[in-house]
C-alpha cells in the first residue's frame, strides 16, 4: 500500500522556533535550520487507536475525576470536526485536551499557582473522532492564570489540544482560544503566530446552537491538519 | 483577481506548555485517571528482536537539562515494518510516550531494535526511530531521528544521514552503543545541536 505525500507544511503560517518575547523560547530553538526531508513511510504512517483504548467518561472531564459532586466552573461543551487541508474528515483519530480548572490552577506537581485545586476536576479528557471526523467534549470553562514571562503576563483561558492524524508528520499540538477574550492579543505565546489569521483560527466560537438550554454553552473548534499532497502524472510503480 | 483556492489552512501549533503532562501521560503529572495511560509499551510482549534500552538527556542552548520535554517515539519492528503497513506482532504499536526525571531530565525507555526499512525510490534506510519533541519553550513539535551505532555501513549508505550536508553533524543522530543499552544526548541549540527536520 502506498499514501501520497503530504502537502508541504507552512513554516510561515507556524511559529518559528526563536521569539524573543516568549522568553522560554531562546534556549530551547534550533539555531540551525531544519532539514527538510520529501516523506517517506517513516514520517507517512503513525499510531492508531481503537475504542478498546478509551472508556466511555474519558471525553468528559466534568465528570471523569469527579469525587464528590461537579467541578466549580462555567459549565462547557467544546465541539467540532478534525479536518485535513482539503476540508475532508480525518475520523478515528485520537484527540487529546488538557486544560486549567475554572481558577486558573493545573492538576500539575510543579503548577504552585496560589488559585487552589479543584478537587472534582483532574483536567485531560480523550476522544476518537467519529467517521466523519466529529469530536465532543463536555468540561468547564478554564480561567486566566499569570505566568513568570515577563512579571504581568496572564494566559488567556484556554484548551491545550493534541491530534495525531494518520502519519507521524501531522502531529499537531496547539491550543483553542475562547470567542471575546481580551488576554488573546495580549500574550506572547499567542503571538508567536505571525500570522493574524493563524490566531482567528485557533479562537474557538460562541456556538448557540450546540448550547444545552439550562445547562452547558458551547463553543465550536475545528482543527486542520495537513492534507494529502495530489499526485497527478505520478502513477509510478512504488520504488521508481 | 483570480479564482480563490479554497484550501484550509493547517491550524498554527502552539507550545505544549510545562503541564503536557497532565493531557498526555496524568501520571507523570502525580494523578490516576484512565484505566490505560497510553504511550507506556511501545512493543507489546510478543515483538521479536533485540531488546534494548535507550537513555539520555534533552539539554537546551545553555546545556541544562529540558527536564519538562515530552519525547514521542515512532518506529517499525524488527522486520523493518511500520504497523498500517503489513503484518506485525499482536500488540506492537510502534508508538510511546517517555517522561525524563523532573529532578534530573534523564530519560530511559525499553523498545526493540527496529530493522531497515524502505525509503524513496527503493533505497533502505538504516533502522532508526523517528522522535517528535515537545516542550514549554518549544513552539512547534521538532522532529529528529536516531540511528544506531552498531550499524556504520547501514548508517553511510542512509539516504537522509547523507543529505546532512555538514558531514560531523551527521553523528548528532547516532546513539552510542553500550551492551543492548544505546546513550543518545539530543541538544536543542549550540555546537552539539542535533539536526531537526522539517518533514
Amino acid at each position: 500500500m502506498t499514501t501520497s505525500e503530504l502537502i508541504q507544511r507552512d513554516r510561515e503560517w507556524h511559529p518559528p522556533a526563536y521569539t524573543k518575547d516568549y522568553k522560554t523560547s531562546v534556549a530551547r530553538s534550533p539555531r540551525n535550520a531544519l532539514l527538510s526531508l520529501q516523506n517517506s513511510d517513516s514520517e507517512l504512517t503513525g499510531p492508531t487507536f481503537g475504542h478498546s483504548d478509551f472508556d466511555l467518561l474519558d471525553n468528559d472531564l466534568i465528570r471523569n475525576y469527579a469525587k464528590s459532586g461537579d467541578p466549580i466552573g462555567e459549565r462547557i461543551i467544546v465541539h467540532g470536526r478534525v479536518l485535513d487541508e482539503h476540508g475532508r474528515p480525518v475520523p478515528n483519530t485520537l484527540v487529546e485536551i488538557w486544560q486549567a480548572n475554572a481558577g486558573g490552577r493545573y492538576r500539575h506537581k510543579k503548577d504552585t499557582y496560589l488559585a487552589p485545586i479543584d478537587p472534582n476536576f483532574g483536567g485531560c479528557g480523550r476522544t476518537l473522532t467519529d467517521d466523519q471526523g466529529y469530536y465532543v467534549f463536555r468540561t468547564v470553562k478554564p480561567g486566566a492564570y499569570p505566568w513568570r514571562n515577563w512579571v504581568n503576563n496572564w494566559r488567556p483561558a484556554h484548551i491545550h489540544v493534541s491530534v495525531f492524524g494518520t502519519a507521524f508528520a501531522q502531529r499537531l499540538i496547539t491550543q483553542m482560544y475562547f470567542e471575546g477574550d481580551p488576554l488573546i492579543a495580549k500574550c506572547p505565546i499567542v503571538k508567536t503566530i505571525p500570522d493574524q489569521r493563524a490566531i482567528d483560527q485557533l479562537v474557538a466560537a460562541l456556538d448557540l446552537n450546540a448550547t444545552i438550554p439550562l445547562d452547558s454553552i458551547a463553543y465550536k473548534f475545528d482543527i486542520v491538519l495537513r492534507g494529502h499532497r495530489s499526485t497527478f502524472f505520478e502513477n509510478r510503480p512504488e520504488g521508481n | 483577481m483570480v479564482q480563490p483556492l479554497n484550501y484550509l489552512k493547517e491550524s498554527a501549533s502552539q507550545t505544549a506548555g510545562p503541564y503536557v503532562h497532565i493531557g498526555l501521560a496524568p501520571g507523570a503529572a502525580g494523578f490516576d485517571i484512565y484505566r490505560t495511560e497510553l504511550g507506556h509499551d511501545i512493543t507489546g510482549p510478543n515483538a521479536k528482536g533485540d531488546r534494548i534500552t535507550v537513555v539520555g538527556t534533552v539539554t537546551d542552548g545553555t546545556g541544562s537539562p529540558v527536564k519538562d520535554v515530552l519525547i514521542e517515539v515512532w518506529q517499525a519492528n524488527a522486520d523493518g515494518t511500520y504497523p498500517g503497513r503489513g503484518a506485525v506482532e499482536d500488540g506492537f504499536r510502534g508508538w510511546g510516550r517517555v517522561i525524563p526525571d523532573f529532578d534530573t531530565g534523564k530519560f530511559s525507555f525499553e523498545t526493540v531494535k527496529p530493522g531497515a526499512v524502505m525509503g524513496r525510490n527503493g533505497r533502505p534506510m538504516a533502522p532508526h526511530l523517528n522522535l517528535w519533541l515537545v516542550a514549554r519553550g518549544i513552539n512547534i513539535g521538532l522532529n529528529t531521528r536516531m540511528y544506531f551505532g552498531d550499524e556504520d555501513k547501514a548508517n553511510a549508505a542512509d539516504p537522509v544521514l547523507n543529505l546532512i550536508e555538514q558531514t560531523h553533524r551527521r553523528d548528532t543522530l547516532i546513539a552510542k552503543v553500550d551492551g543492548s543499552t544505546y546513550h543518545f544526548d539530543i541538544c536543542l541549540q549550540g555546537d552539539a545541536e542535533n539536526v531537526f527536520f522539517d518533514v
